[in-house]
């Protein structure tokens, strides 16, 4: 890993933000709350955090970040959505009836596809690149139901999509911030290395 | 496949964890569900009678009917939660039957069981529980509580209570963490609560699971303020459909929750809102009905 220390940006509409932070701490980056556009020019990089995404989608675009998150993903800065961050960064839900998305990610999302919390569960999850496999918490959890042609496979869990990657976005479908295991901060850090960022 | 486990403690807590910072409203009906969910909560407890509408009908308050839990699943894409009486194992198991995402065994019903408290591990469903102090909080840790909440004195839309118990939980918390290793049984037997709770606060520094402001929250400035307090996340009961103008008081109560410290935003969040529910003085309600006191 890198010795270079990355101001990572965390959407700070509502979920599991302070778990992203200390992980980012503790792997010795500086995380950063954002909450409004202008914090979120100043970061490398930008953490989509589980939670409610019809609750975030509706702070986001009442506080002008719909645009602003579309317009860090154009700029080639990594983002990584983690359940309800997946949600936010496809092209749009099935079977919903309104459709949350920034269309980022050439990805249709089935919300709640893995069911309510009672179906919420842990699995040991084999994950491409990866030699052991990753502790994957899922709750109530969405699934990639189809992905473009761009969109590169990370991890399936019976046979429906729950780790991907298209260029500068990765998603998963589980929360890696609520266990110790840091191999998929790693793989999105590695995304910021690979295109580092001009100091303004 | 196999090796998929449900109802584990990493996913009942993680449950709690993907509403932090979040408002979780009280709802009677599908079309308050919607306004809920249209306005930017995390969740709604689905409810026969919001709290103050208990308090004035008085009797027995059990368990909603099922009918409108789910009414209220069917409705929203949301989780929903609803409340059991203290200790009713049955009210439990019906609700998790019918996959409610998250059950709180609430003091706002009329208590089932006087002595005991639901052991709540067994159950895949998450509980919440109400706390006035760390004592109460580990207890109902102990018993399985996978998030807690203030109790305040719910259906009041008078904060003062829930401040106090928040206050008290976090004072004590960091009381504990302050303490030698030696002096935690001691704290143990005094608060009444379990050891190894107090075991893990002192080594985390807070509590194992989220904790949320309940009980009082009527306008997005007692929003904001539980929030600054430290709360993880607001529940409002009666606040939101006792106010004049529910839209426009979830909408704002719920953007004064995320942004708790951009005064001038909850400024411009505050106008023109119309009358907040009519509240209670603490001095004014008897002590057979407050309802924070049926818990133990």
């Amino acid at each position: 890993m890198s010795e270079q220390k990355y101001r990572i940006g965390i959407l700070g509409m509502q979920g599991a933000t302070e778990e992203h932070a200390s992980h980012l701490q503790q792997a010795g980056h500086e995380p950063i709350l954002i909450k409004n556009r202008e914090l979120l020019e100043t970061v490398d990089a930008l953490i989509i955090p589980g939670g409610e995404s019809t609750a975030i989608w509706r702070l986001m675009k009442k506080n002008n970040l719909v645009d602003a998150v579309k317009q860090f993903a154009q700029s080639k800065k990594p983002i990584f959505g983690t359940c309800a961050g997946l949600v936010l960064l496809g092209k749009g839900q099935v079977d919903a009836e309104q459709s949350v998305h920034l269309g980022l990610m050439d990805v249709q999302v089935k919300r709640n596809g893995f069911g309510r919390q009672r179906d919420s569960f842990e699995a040991n999850l084999d994950v491409n690149g990866m030699k052991e496999p990753y502790p994957a918490v899922f709750i109530r959890a969405p699934y990639i139901e189809s992905a473009g042609e761009r969109v590169e496979v990370l991890a399936a869990y019976d046979d429906k999509i729950v780790a991907a990657k298209e260029e500068n976005l990765i998603v998963a479908a589980f929360h890696p911030e609520l266990t110790d295991d840091n191999r998929f901060l790693e793989l999105f850090l590695s995304l910021v290395e690979e295109k580092p960022v001009l100091t303004v | 496949m196999a090796d998929r486990v449900t109802g584990t403690e990493r996913v009942k807590r993680g449950m709690a964890q993907m509403q932090k910072g979040g408002v979780i409203m009280d709802v009677v009906n599908k079309e308050q569900a919607k306004i809920a969910e249209e306005a930017g909560a995390v969740a709604v407890m689905a409810l026969e009678k919001v709290p103050s509408d208990i308090r004035a009908a008085g009797g027995v308050a059990r368990m909603a009917d099922v009918s409108i839990v789910e009414e209220v699943m069917e409705a929203v894409s949301i989780p929903v939660m609803a409340k059991v009486r203290i200790g009713h194992i049955v009210e439990a198991r019906v609700l998790e039957s019918l996959g409610v995402d998250y059950i709180d065994e609430s003091e706002v019903l009329t208590p089932a069981d006087d002595l005991f408290h639901l052991d709540k591990k067994p159950f895949t469903v998450p509980f919440v529980c109400g706390c006035r102090d760390l004592g109460e909080a580990a207890r109902r840790i102990g018993e399985g509580a996978s998030m807690l909440r203030t109790k305040g004195e719910p259906g009041t839309g008078n904060i003062v209570e829930a401040v106090r118990h928040l206050r008290e939980v976090q004072s004590q918390v960091r009381r504990i963490v302050h303490m030698n290793e030696d002096e935690l049984m001691t704290e143990a037997k005094n608060l009444g609560a379990p050891f190894e709770v107090l075991l893990q606060v002192k080594e985390t520094g807070r509590l194992p699971v989220v904790n949320f402001a309940a009980g009082g929250v009527a306008t997005p400035a007692d929003a904001a303020l539980m929030m600054e307090l430290g709360a993880d996340g607001v529940f409002v009961g009666s606040g939101i459909f006792k106010s004049k103008n529910p839209e426009k008081f979830a909408r704002s109560i719920v953007e004064a929750t995320t942004y708790y410290q951009d005064y001038q935003k909850i400024g411009e969040l505050s106008k023109d809102l119309g009358e907040a529910m009519k509240g209670i003085d603490m001095k004014t309600l008897r002590a057979e009905d407050r309802m924070q006191d049926r818990s133990f």
